[in-house]
């Protein structure tokens, strides 16, 4: 099987096609440079943007974490993981953050905090911010180029009009190093405060919109908000005030997953993260404490998080 | 005075252009379409000077090239040639030497502008106060509550209910649709406001109250504005400064009242004999 198949699947062109977009991302942080996105054997959609870059940047030796929606084993992650590896052959797999090089996801970055020699990629079904305001991408182009985003906000202004609140939950607008707003795929709210300022490398890749672009380290990353109406991730306390943890690991400081318990038929949270609360978990047991039990591990406490507008 | 703007033979032609567009066309011709390459000659060495606190009228039929003129001042249109100087505040900007951000920046901040028909003027996707926070999003406010406080009292200022301010603009009638238009323009308070013939199709009592508004601002704020309309009476209420057009010329210009009471070109003459 792999020896028909050169080492990462794509032609060394079309590899080099992807390094030389991927290097002028960086150095516009948040342009979205158009590249050709090749056919790959699996639908567009389905991640072939960070796939593509996955393949043409990762080299042997490296070892590699596939996430979807912050689990290894979901589906979409352990297709693009089993194709990564009869690809590339002697590269090694992960499930653990730490151990990881390269880290490919879908709509989540880890709990774990990154670290410089860590690399991740996301997968992106819509590049543009302005998709919604600007149907024309030439029209959209302009706006960009002139840092023109008065129609977002007045997206955000709207709904605060509407609902007292800015309503997007995912996707939303951060703008890169002072200019260009980016769409940073559908990550969670909670998740976009790690944009800004992250020691690792972060690359997004559409495929089928045949765009990339990137936050490169150490990089400005604010969302959009107004002065008075500051950005705020998401809100797990419950009815009472009291924050919501972790059903499996009891961890209350990360993005937690509602799901119904299909035997009592009670809401249920869990971390979204399966890496991070499997190492809650043996943390918990190492330290010789029963795993659900509510303790301030890790000692950041990084709920509502408030990135100001500046 | 303080001159505001300068605009020296500004020319504006749809189409290929010849050498002699210019020469066969014309009021004296009876044609804006040049009989040689048919590129419209729509403005032609189009001059004026505007002060502060002025408000100039352009008059003439429609196809005359007013709104041209004037849409190439707030950079709808690029000309074909010509140049306009804008004074404010101690600098000078040549306008269509700019590029395309900096042309951007000046018409959300220092411009104003007032269509005809407020489809080309305000986004109706989103609310009439959404449509006025564009223009100070634009203008970098970032504040929230100071957006919706200047968008209130803008449309109290223009007669807009402020209880109505988070409606969609195609809920409202075409005179308050035009207030709404009036109040997004004047959110940055510009000193150069552009009228593009803002009364034309509504009844004659929101006519009035929007005439009334534009002077009062006009006393209130020393804004300089153009106005671009068919109507003797508007011209007659709010010029001090009147310039006839005629296919893409200008054949008059002086003090308005000179013009209407002695008008020297046979056009002009013909339209103020019919006027009602």
């Amino acid at each position: 099987m792999s020896a028909s198949y050169p080492f990462g699947f794509l032609n060394e062109y079309a590899k080099k096609e992807v390094r030389r977009s991927t290097l002028k991302a960086v150095a516009i942080p948040g342009y979205q440079v158009p590249y050709s996105s090749r056919e790959m054997p699996m639908g567009r959609g389905f991640g072939t943007g960070g796939l593509q870059l996955t393949l043409s940047l990762l080299g042997k030796g490296e070892t590699l974490k596939v996430i979807d929606q912050g689990s290894d084993d979901s589906v979409n992650a352990v297709n693009l993981r089993s194709f990564i590896e009869m690809t590339c052959e002697g590269i090694n797999t992960t499930t653990k953050t730490d151990e990881a090089d390269f880290i490919q996801s879908r709509h989540r970055i880890p709990e774990t905090a990154l670290r410089e020699d860590q690399l991740i990629v996301l997968q992106v079904p819509y590049p543009d911010p302005l998709v919604v305001v600007e149907p024309s991408e030439d029209k959209r182009k302009i706006l960009h180029g002139e840092a023109d985003y008065s129609r977002l906000l007045v997206k955000l202004y709207e709904d605060i009009v509407k609902f007292d609140e800015i309503t997007i939950s995912h996707r939303y607008p951060t703008r890169i190093n002072g200019h260009y707003v980016i769409d940073p795929s559908p990550i969670p709210r909670w998740d976009v405060p790690k944009l800004n300022q992250s020691k690792a490398l972060i690359l997004l890749g559409a495929g089928r919109e045949k765009k990339i672009y990137a936050v490169p380290p150490y990089t400005k990353a604010e969302p959009l908000a107004f002065e008075d109406v500051p950005f705020r991730v998401e809100n797990f306390s419950d009815e009472n005030g009291q924050r919501r943890s972790c059903q499996r690991c009891g961890c209350t400081s990360s993005f937690l997953d509602e799901f119904v318990d299909s035997k009592t038929g009670k809401k249920v949270y869990q971390c979204s993260d399966s890496d991070w609360c499997d190492a809650q978990g043996s943390a918990s047991v190492a330290e010789g404490r029963t795993p659900g039990a509510t303790d301030e591990y890790p000692p950041t406490n990084i709920e509502q998080v408030v990135v100001a507008n500046g | 005075m303080d001159k505001v703007l300068g605009v020296k033979n500004l020319s504006k032609v749809y189409g290929p252009g010849c050498a002699s567009c210019f020469e066969l066309t014309g009021p004296e011709h009876d044609t804006n379409i040049c009989p040689n390459c048919r590129s419209v000659v729509a403005a032609h060495d189009v001059s004026f000077d505007l002060y502060k606190g002025e408000i100039l009228g352009i008059m003439g039929e429609s196809g005359s090239g007013k709104s041209t003129a004037v849409k190439c001042l707030y950079f709808d249109h690029e000309p074909s040639s010509g140049r306009a100087t804008f004074f404010d505040e101690g600098r000078q900007y040549d306008l269509f030497n700019l590029n395309a951000a900096q042309q951007r920046r000046l018409a959300n901040h220092r411009f104003g502008m007032v269509y005809q028909n407020p489809h080309l003027g305000l986004n109706f996707d989103i609310t009439a106060g959404g449509n006025i926070a564009e223009r100070l999003l634009m203008s970098e406010v970032d504040n929230f509550s100071e957006i919706r406080g200047r968008a209130t009292s803008l449309l109290s200022r223009t007669e807009v209910l402020p209880e109505r301010m988070d409606e969609l603009p195609k809920n409202f009638s075409g005179g308050m649709q035009q207030r709404v238009q009036i109040a997004k323009a004047l959110v940055t308070n510009p000193p150069l406001l552009f009228l593009d013939e803002v009364t034309t199709g509504l009844d004659l009592s929101v006519q009035a109250a929007i005439l009334d508004l534009i002077m009062e601002i006009q006393q209130e704020k020393d804004t300089a504005m153009i106005v671009v309309t068919h109507d003797l009476g508007v011209i007659r209420l709010l010029a001090g400064r009147t310039m006839v057009m005629k296919y893409g010329r200008v054949i008059e210009s002086g003090l308005t009242d000179q013009i209407l009471e002695d008008p020297q070109h046979a056009y002009t003459q013909r339209l103020v004999a019919s006027a009602l």
